[in-house]
């Protein structure tokens, strides 16, 4: 047991101000095995992480790696150590080639010449089966081809412990199974990998071992197979677990009938081809696909989002110009983009100034909202949306991936939108937060606030949806609903061939 | 198309023939013909006069034709004079912007047989490739403004000396002389600092000196604009200054402006770098004859407040 | 309350603020011990006959005016393009050109003319920074190149405008503006710049451009996709720029009733760009304090005055200052302010380990 042990942390200790982050956390990693490391957002797996790769220091607590004493003040320690790191978002250059991206910044290949890394690199690329040329150039890859390549040079930095962080997030069915292969791969040649992820699924199919994190505390370590699911996710919300089982067992998939609030004929954008449209008072439907069908294009093209090209709109009835999004969310449209970091937050910006953004902007260049009523804003939706942040001038930068889509929720609930577009609200989210997301869609609908909502995880868009649109390369591909809303028929329309 | 270089050709030369037939009749007709290589007016406002002057002396009612090149570029002016010897002027008038480079167009200008002038600056050359230079002597109007203080017999002389960017021919030639009287301890030197001719620095300079409670009765700025600077500060101060005032105040340039408060008694001496060579040069064509020197060392002017007159204004300051 | 109050402070509360308020502080220690008397303020009489403030206080306060007016614009276009506009001193020569050039035109000087020539040198400095900032906002070129193209030919637009020469202009007016109103011993230039920080803080109370400036320069296109317009907020800012370049071009050349195109605000928007950076404002854009800005443009005044009354040659004042400024600059950078405030918990703890420990029981 303790020959095999090549990664040990013992009470860890990290505080922040106002956060115990970690309480006196162990983890210990074995040689040739996959560790899940789970727990809700907050509970602390991202700061373990950054411990563990010298982002962060702890402020007690000992690393020990392969029975030695470690000292990681830094990422470059982390690596000396045989600790790498892939991250969720991907951190390569990619305008450099993949060989280029597999051996730049390590100090012992400074002076190597070009065409001996390229023949390298593609040794190990064929090792581990990446379907990628070493001269290519990185960002001509796909995400899922592009984060092997991270994991390639792990690899070939004589990597002892790998890290994913969420590697799994913006990747589609076939590409995961991709990445398993690599990760199954890794694992029998001695490497200890530590997964993180939201993916209930993918812990139980590639896993050996779980380590359930809470509120900065450690919950356990337990067996994959001997962990129900149903079990996992107790341990990690603690709470609520009756909850959950209602809400997936429950809910008709009956269909609308309300008046049409949107409807969009031939609309088009620079990113879409035309399409039609259209979404009734209270319903919540949903656009579904595999990564570049067109969904997340489709509804940017609705809110205006990109350089609108063609179609007309109706709002309630009338004809209405959308080409902007200041048109849309006059006309009581509010859009929660796909891309938290990039479109969604303004990092250094209070909890309460990016709560109150839409808001202001609706309100106009010359209407500014009062400080006291901004706080009452921001407090009313901190309170409603259970947002976790120290204070609400708080940089919402700091907060958990969660809160800060929180924070975006609440920045569009407060322009009180007829129409909500909800563009993968739940990804990179722990369960807790996802199964509030999923119950405040439905609350809106009730409220007779229309909402189109995309996830990639489809069984989540079974639970709030009653209506699906499929598509495929760009076009709609079909419409599901009543019977026909049940996962075998999604995945059968989005595969297309045989259905039809 | 293969023509039209050709064609281009036989007009150029017939341009060169006849201009040159018409160089030689101009002669007969009296019109001497003067091309001028100089620095861009927009270089200073010394240079604004020493370009006007020039266009008011060799105009057309004193019997000249005047062509003008400026740049502020060594390599430019040397192709304006090259094209002025082509273009075959009677004199050849250069101001350059480097002192270097100049020997072959001087020697194809001597071939040519027309007369080089220099003016306001001296070039690297033998002294047989041009007639005469019109310089100034910038230590000489240090040497004069001095002279102008010491003449003034004050009990003591505390300085406020606020330079110009250092460096500079005109800071060299106004600081040296004053520097020769803190040198000998007959002047004190209260503070010596550079304004780099900003006018906002030398007010700056003038009050951080009142604030420090030191004596001062003398303020030496080496432009008018620095001198106007320190006024500024006086003023504020409650300082008098001028004729009659408790602090005498000394500027350079001669500013028409400048003139006009030495005029009204605010200043003491404004010391001019004469940028009027073209009266020397004219004469020097008009005479006919070889001047008597190479190096013709114009004249420096100096103006004291209580003798300046409304047409030494009008004659000799610069700008409006 | 107040113990929580003074221990926030304590632990670095001021925030942004405090780099700029203890870099003052230091200095005026500094010439407290050099010289006991160097902040003595007097009461004297001018050569106009009017009551004024004299001593170095009020030479440091006075002579960075034109500094902290253009603080506080350049602040504004560093939030929103997270990049500095360098043509700050040209377009001040350019506007302070066209002030002079109106109040030339036609006999006599009315309080009325003043303004209409302050108004179009307004309006030039805006056209200009409205090219500037079409340039950034529309053609996305980095504000530094972009506005080095005005850098260049400003100068050279003001002497054409003027015709070359230094011309001046004298009125009680602009001496009244440049100098002292009869009656008040405040200098107008201080005036103006605590009118101008009135009005910007009038601009942030009744419109949203703080909050809008801040979120474009932050996360441009989160910004978008909140419909704010990202290209107009970029335009305005470089436009209220223009403004503070009018200001500061017309108080320079107020103060001495001349223009000279070619030293007028002479390499100011460097001044302008550190103080932006010692007010504690990120040089790459987003969060700003227009405040910071202004106590930082007295930092460097009260730095060069310290230094002229040193009799320090001002061709060495430079260096020093750099001096300075690189360590405020440091001090100011996020990188030093994480290692002190680890320095400082290690210090802390080492004092008070065991209430740390009391503190985590409970």
């Amino acid at each position: 047991m303790e020959e095999n042990c090549l990664l040990k942390l013992r009470g860890i200790d990290k505080l922040f101000p106002g956060v115990h982050a970690l309480n006196n956390v162990d983890f210990t990693l074995r040689k040739g095995e996959i560790h899940a490391l789970m727990g809700e957002n907050g509970a602390g797996k991202s700061t373990l992480i950054k411990i563990l790769t010298g982002v962060y220091s702890m402020d007690a607590g000992s690393i020990l790696v392969e029975g030695k004493d470690v000292h990681i003040n830094s990422p470059q320690d982390a690596q000396n150590n045989g600790i790498s790191t892939v991250y969720q978002e991907i951190t390569l250059c990619p305008n450099l080639t993949v060989a280029e991206n597999m051996f730049i910044g390590r100090e012992d290949n400074l002076w190597v010449k070009q065409k001996s890394y390229e023949k390298r690199a593609e040794e190990i690329l064929n090792s581990l089966q990446i379907p990628a040329r070493a001269r290519q150039q990185l960002g001509n890859c796909s995400l899922a081809v592009q984060q092997m390549v991270a994991i390639a040079r792990a690899v070939d930095m004589q990597c002892k412990v790998l890290i994913l962080d969420e590697p799994t997030s913006s990747l589609d069915d076939k590409e995961v199974n991709m990445l398993f292969g690599l990760m199954r791969d890794l694992k029998s040649r001695g490497v200890g990998i530590i997964f993180v992820t939201h993916f209930l699924e993918q812990v139980y199919e590639v896993s050996d071992r779980i380590t359930v994190l809470r509120n900065g505390e450690l919950v356990g370590e337990f067996l994959t197979e001997e962990l129900p699911q149903v079990q996992l996710v107790a341990k990690m919300i603690g709470k609520e677990l009756d909850e959950l089982n209602n809400l997936s067992e429950g809910e008709e998939h009956k269909e609308h009938t309300g008046e049409v609030f949107y409807e969009a004929k031939g609309l088009s954008s620079s990113e879409t081809l035309p399409f039609d449209f259209s979404i009734k008072k209270g319903e919540v439907n949903g656009f579904t696909g595999l990564l570049g069908s067109g969904r997340s294009e489709s509804v940017r093209a609705i809110f205006g989002a990109d350089k609108v090209g063609g179609g007309t709109v109706k709002i309630k009835g009338k004809t209405v110009k959308i080409n902007k999004p200041v048109d849309a969310m006059k006309n009581g449209i509010g859009y929660l983009a796909e891309d938290r970091k990039r479109d969604g937050i303004i990092a250094d910006l209070s909890v309460r100034e990016n709560i109150i953004l839409a808001l202001q902007v609706m309100n106009g260049f010359f209407k500014p909202i009062s400080r006291s009523e901004s706080e009452a804003f921001a407090d009313e939706y901190i309170k409603a949306l259970n947002i976790k942040t120290a204070s609400r001038e708080t940089p919402v930068g700091s907060l958990s991936g969660g809160n800060q889509q929180k924070v975006i929720l609440a920045r569009w609930l407060l322009t009180h939108p007829d129409y909500l577009i909800l563009d993968e609200p739940t990804r990179g989210i722990d369960v807790g937060t996802k199964l509030e997301i999923q119950k405040l869609v439905l609350k809106l609908a009730e409220e007779d606030v229309s909402v189109t909502f995309i996830s990639s995880e489809i069984e989540e868009m079974l639970r709030t949806c009653s209506r699906l649109i499929v598509m495929r390369d760009r076009h709609i591909v079909g419409e599901l609903k009543g019977n026909d809303l049940n996962q075998a028929q999604v995945m059968k329309t989005i595969a297309g061939g045989e259905s039809s | 198309m293969k023509r039209l270089p050709k064609l281009l050709c036989v007009v150029l030369t017939l341009a060169l023939v006849l201009g040159l037939c018409a160089c030689g009749g101009g002669k007969k007709g009296g019109a001497i013909k003067v091309g001028v290589v100089n620095n861009p007016p927009s270089e200073s406002g010394y240079r604004e006069a020493n370009v006007k002057d020039m266009e008011a002396v060799f105009s057309a009612e004193n019997g000249y034709e005047l062509k003008t090149a400026y740049s502020l570029k060594n390599d430019e002016q040397l192709q304006a004079a090259q094209g002025f010897i082509t273009e075959g002027v009677d004199y050849l008038l250069i101001s350059a912007a480097e002192t270097t480079g100049w020997d072959e167009v001087l020697k194809k200008a001597k071939e040519a047989g027309i007369k080089v002038y220099l003016f306001d600056r001296m070039i690297d050359v033998d002294e047989s490739l041009y007639e005469a230079a019109v310089v100034s002597d910038m230590a000489k109007e240090g040497e004069t403004a001095v002279q102008w203080l010491l003449d003034q017999n004050l009990d003591t002389y505390n300085v406020i000396h606020i330079q110009g960017a250092m460096g500079s021919d005109a800071q060299i030639g106004r600081t040296g002389a004053l520097d020769e009287q803190f040198a000998s301890g007959k002047m004190n030197k209260v503070v010596q600092q550079t304004a780099t001719w900003d006018e906002a620095e030398a007010k700056k300079i003038v009050e951080s000196v009142i604030n420090s409670g030191e004596d001062f009765n003398v303020i030496y700025a080496e432009n008018d604009g620095m001198a106007k600077g320190a006024v500024a500060a006086l003023d504020e101060a409650g300082i008098t200054h001028g004729v009659d005032g408790q602090v005498i105040v000394m500027g350079f340039d001669c500013n028409k402006w400048a003139l006009r408060e030495l005029k009204a008694g605010a200043w003491n001496y404004d010391g001019q770098c004469s940028p009027f060579q073209a009266k020397i040069i004219s004469d020097l064509i008009k005479s006919g004859s070889a001047p008597s020197s190479k190096k013709i060392i114009n004249e420096e002017k100096g103006f004291d407040a209580k003798t300046i007159t409304d047409s030494d204004i009008e004659t000799y300051g610069l700008g409006e | 309350m107040m113990k929580d109050k003074l221990r926030k402070i304590a632990k670095g509360g001021l925030g942004q603020l405090a780099i700029p308020l203890i870099a003052i502080a230091l200095l005026v220690i500094f010439n407290l011990i050099r010289d006991p008397g160097f902040f003595v303020i007097g009461l004297s009489h001018n050569n106009d006959g009017n009551l004024v403030l004299q001593g170095n206080l009020i030479s440091i306060i006075n002579g960075a005016s034109e500094l902290a007016v253009l603080a506080m614009g350049m602040t504004l276009v560093t939030a929103a393009c997270g990049g500095q506009d360098i043509s700050v001193g040209a377009a001040a020569a350019i506007a302070g050109s066209v002030f002079v050039k109106t109040l030339k035109s036609g006999a006599g000087i009315s309080g009325g003319k003043v303004f209409v020539a302050f108004l179009l040198a307004c309006i030039v400095a805006m056209i200009f920074g409205s090219f500037n900032g079409a340039l950034v906002a529309i053609f996305k070129i980095q504000p530094m190149i972009a506005t080095l193209i005005l850098y260049t030919c400003g100068r050279s637009i003001a002497y054409w405008i003027n015709g070359g020469a230094t011309p001046t202009v004298s009125s009680p007016i602009i001496t009244a503006m440049g100098s002292f109103i009869p009656g008040i011993p405040i200098p107008t230039p201080v005036l103006i710049v605590i009118f101008m920080t009135i009005l910007f803080k009038l601009l942030f109370r009744f419109t949203s451009l703080e909050l809008f400036t801040q979120s474009v320069g932050i996360n441009g296109s989160a910004a978008r996709l909140n419909g704010i317009n990202t290209t107009f907020i970029k335009l305005l800012s470089f436009i209220i720029l223009g403004v503070c370049v009018a200001v500061a071009g017309s108080i320079g050349v107020s103060r001495l009733g001349l223009i000279n195109h070619e030293t007028l605000l002479l390499d100011i928007e460097m001044d302008a760009i550190l103080a932006v950076a010692i007010g504690g404002n990120s040089l790459g854009g987003g969060r700003f304090k227009i405040s910071g800005s202004i106590i930082g443009a007295y930092v460097i005044q009260m730095l060069t005055i310290t230094l002229y009354a040193m009799k320090v040659s001002s061709t060495d004042v430079k260096a020093y200052k750099a001096i300075v400024i690189v360590i405020l600059v440091v001090i100011g950078s996020p990188v030093f302010k994480e290692k002190f405030g680890k320095f400082m918990n290690k210090i802390r703890k080492g004092k008070d380990g065991y209430l740390e420990k009391g503190a985590e029981k409970a």
